[in-house]
């Protein structure tokens, strides 16, 4: 130990200075650094030009992106008072409105009035000189009486009547926010300030001072746009308020409004099933309930758990299938296990040939030849995995200890008892986690070939978000469908990790 | 012989042995029978199940299983090259079915590139785009999750929970969504893809980071390197390579990806396939079919070369 290797810093400081050359590095990996990070950020610019980025989201209607992700967990109430020229109000719900048909929610406030009127059916277009004309309050016929300047006819009809009017509606959206309609004017008031618009039963509007910042009016006398935020909005207009109030969470999610069960507490609804007086008299309260529920029209329960349960099973059987079948065809394609170049190369383009005609385009083809359902999807899953499970399975035989086979074979084992002993014992945990893996990721495939017809859930999504309306419907399958990737996730996971677990020792 | 020196009769002890390892392996051989008539049952309820809810059941539709090579036998085998390459075809009625020209994309005067070609460029441009920036943000999210470089459990577990929300989301849901705000065009595809991959990237990254090996780590700490400097020189060197592997691995997966979704409304080649096999343009069909099957394949073999000569054998076990 006369030398150490060691050295004095002052001793490195010289190295240093005499080879310059070993602490830079070499202008290539320099150079090739700069090419790759010039490179993507030219193909992020080519990109945003060849998808034309900048003008689509320009172009995109930000406002309705709000207001359909607020349908995702809230839903609204539309109640729509119209204003005749006798400052006269009618009020109607939108149909299928979520409070059921003849609505009668506490945060409308009416003064009713029962007066003797002349009304003119149909309303003419010509405003001029008309006696005291009004429509008729009515819940369950919105708008056909109405009339209101849209018929040109000018064969008026006066009739004399006695009937039911509102003289003052108020609307209470939450503590800061209300409308208050009464003697033709408009009162908003929100987050404490208050705006007041004249409106003349016809189709002015005139808002008195200036508008706050929640309020919006294009031209002057056009209608007013009053936006409350979360908690609804407001379109007034000369002859009608439009109120959308919004409510969180999701409207009739266990009965839909025909049902017998509709608008009544948890609490009610119990002591009905258990103790109620039967209100079908052909069966009992609780399969009613129960049939309500899986029936109900908004939410169709029944049908989005069978579909859900499609997914689950196309997901299930098709995995299943595609590693019994890539199991004895592994073996052909693992250079290792079956010396013949020929055999192993048919049986590699095979897989090649199965992976790389996509799922998508099986699905497509097993949807014409089975007609659409589980049964294409079945089909298109186990096509493609049977090519993808077979590369991957041939890759992990071609990859094990050669000692075991050795040591089995030495002892003038059969070539069958070769395999059983002397590889499965090392593939099989590999072989099943690789199937889990699969299994809980055509799970999420499927959804995506349901959408194209191959069954499931993903037609049924696709169809819910076409309406642009049904986004609460979408965010329940979403849900659903998260719980369940999520449970197939966390057993395939357990399973793998003990599979693998007891590989190790 | 060995055997006549063993005693016929086991001692007291090596009965109880005896007797306890045949009760495990009888037991052991009952859970097996039990599991598997378990997974038969599974099975068969599964594909009774899968066969009454489908539109045509199995025994019936069996024997019209390759009616759709029939739908799919054009008029001559030439069609499909007129098809893929936009010839003028001689059976041209004026029908959608035989106008090839009318999809070509003109660069100049004469120059032009087939519409399938266009379309199926668009198609991979989407994956790449989309697999770029999803392996981006995957990139910056995989820091915060791996164990070894963040210490708070609680901002660990939320983008660990926010990666897998962004995975298990359905891709389905994220372009419809916003092919409701946006109208028809790429766009939806790019985000449903790039959404997917940023969740699934960022979970085998921040596997990749949480296996590599911390020495670079403890002497940037040990010289006082702040948590960037220690990311990015004692961290970024050693994942790179496996992180691009997986850049690649799921570039294949996104083409596949993309062709589905514009299937869904996305643009680009799948929606043509659909059309046209909804319309039974054979010819057009086998065109797509073909063209695609050649990209996916290249795509693979290419991001496969590649990948060997990254990181070695090791890029072929299984992603995740």
């Amino acid at each position: 130990m006369t030398t150490t290797t060691r050295l004095s810093p002052m001793e490195m400081d010289a190295i240093a200075t005499r080879h310059p050359e070993l602490l830079k590095s070499s202008t290539s990996n320099r150079v090739r650094t700069a090419a790759i990070a010039g490179g993507v950020i030219v193909y992020l610019v080519f990109s945003w030009w060849f998808f034309s980025i900048g003008q689509v989201l320009g172009n995109a209607n930000w406002g309705i992106a709000g207001t359909y992700l607020a349908d995702w967990v809230s839903y609204e109430v539309r109640p729509q008072i119209h204003i005749a020229s006798d400052r006269t109000m009618s009020l109607n719900y939108q149909r299928n409105s979520p409070l059921g048909p003849n609505p009668k929610p506490d945060w409308v406030e009416l003064d009713k009035e029962t007066m003797t009127r002349r009304v003119e059916i149909p309303a003419s277009t010509t405003q001029v000189a008309k006696p005291k004309a009004s429509s008729s309050f009515s819940f369950m016929a919105p708008g056909s009486a109405l009339g209101r300047g849209s018929t040109a006819e000018a064969q008026n009809r006066v009739e004399t009547r006695t009937e039911e009017v509102l003289t003052r509606v108020v609307v209470t959206y939450d503590r800061s926010t209300k409308i208050e309609i009464a003697d033709g004017l408009v009162k908003a008031t929100h987050g404490g300030e208050t705006l007041t618009m004249a409106v003349d039963g016809t189709d002015t509007v005139t808002p008195q001072g200036a508008l706050p910042s929640w309020a919006t009016q294009k031209r002057p006398g056009e209608k007013i746009v009053l936006a409350f935020g979360a908690t609804g909005w407001a379109e007034v207009e000369g002859d009608e308020v439009s109120v959308r109030n919004r409510f969180f969470g999701w409207a009739n999610f266990l009965f839909d409004t025909n049902s017998p069960f509709f608008g009544r507490s948890y609490g009610e609804v119990a002591s009905l099933i258990t103790s109620g007086e039967r209100i079908d008299p052909a069966r009992p309260n609780l399969s009613l309930a129960w049939n309500n529920i899986l029936y109900n029209a908004e939410w169709q329960h029944l049908d989005v758990w069978t579909k859900l349960l499609q997914t689950i099973v196309i997901a299930f059987v098709g995995t299943l299938f595609a590693s019994l079948i890539a199991f004895p065809l592994c073996f052909l394609a693992a250079r290792n296990i079956t010396p013949n170049f020929m055999a192993n190369q048919l049986a590699k383009r095979f897989f090649d040939f199965l992976r790389s005609v996509d799922m998508f385009i099986w699905a497509l083809f097993f949807t014409r030849a089975f007609g659409p359902g589980p049964l294409a999807g079945i089909s298109a899953i186990f096509f493609t995995d049977t090519g993808t499970l077979g590369k991957l399975y041939s890759e992990a035989l071609e990859n094990i200890d050669d000692k075991q086979r050795e040591g089995v074979k030495s002892v003038g084992a059969a070539p069958l008892a070769v395999q059983r002993f002397g590889v499965l014992p090392q593939v099989l945990p590999v072989f099943a986690s690789q199937a889990l893996y699969f299994w809980e990721s055509n799970t999420r495939s499927a959804t995506i070939i349901g959408a194209v017809g191959a069954g499931g859930i993903g037609l049924k999504l696709w169809e819910a978000m076409r309406t642009n309306s049904d986004w609460e419907n979408v965010a329940y399958m979403v849900l659903l469908i998260l719980l369940v990737v999520f449970i197939f996730d966390s057993i395939s996971n357990a399973c793998r990790s003990r599979l693998m677990g007891r590989k190790a020792h | 012989m060995a055997t006549s020196l063993l005693p016929r009769h086991l001692s007291e002890n090596g009965a109880v042995i005896e007797r306890h390892w045949q009760e495990l392996s009888s037991r052991r051989r009952l859970y097996s029978w039990l599991g598997f008539a378990l997974l038969f049952l599974t099975l068969s309820g599964s594909l009774w199940f899968a066969n009454d809810s489908n539109a045509g059941k199995f025994f019936d539709r069996l024997p019209h299983f390759f009616d759709f090579v029939g739908d799919l036998a054009p008029r001559d085998g030439l069609e499909i090259f007129r098809a893929m390459f936009d010839l003028p075809s001689p059976y041209d009625d004026g029908s959608f079915k035989y106008n090839y020209p009318e999809g070509r994309l003109y660069l100049t005067d004469s120059f032009y590139i087939p519409e399938y070609f266009h379309k199926m460029l668009e198609t991979v441009n989407i994956a790449i785009f989309s697999t770029v920036i999803g392996t981006a943000l995957g990139f910056v999210l995989c820091f915060l999750a791996a164990r070894n470089l963040m210490p708070s459990p609680w901002i660990r577990g939320a983008v660990r929970r926010f990666m897998e929300i962004l995975r298990a989301f359905p891709e389905v849901v994220i372009a419809g969504f916003f092919l409701a705000i946006l109208s028809l065009g790429p766009i939806p595809a790019i985000a449903a893809v790039s959404i997917h991959t940023i969740g699934a990237l960022g979970k085998l990254f921040y596997e990749v980071v949480e296996n590599a090996d911390m020495k670079p780590d403890e002497s940037l700490r040990a010289t006082g390197g702040n948590w960037i400097e220690r990311v990015w020189f004692g961290m970024v060197p050693q994942v790179l390579p496996n992180f691009t592997s997986y850049f690649l691995l799921r570039l294949e997966i996104n083409v596949r990806a993309s062709t589905i979704i514009g299937a869904v409304g996305g643009g680009g080649i799948g929606e043509l396939l659909r059309l046209s096999i909804g319309q039974g343009h054979q010819a057009k069909t086998l065109a797509i079919v073909i063209l695609l099957f050649a990209t996916i394949f290249a795509v693979d073999q290419f991001s496969a070369w590649l990948r060997r000569r990254l990181v070695g054998e090791q890029a072929f076990q299984l992603a995740q």
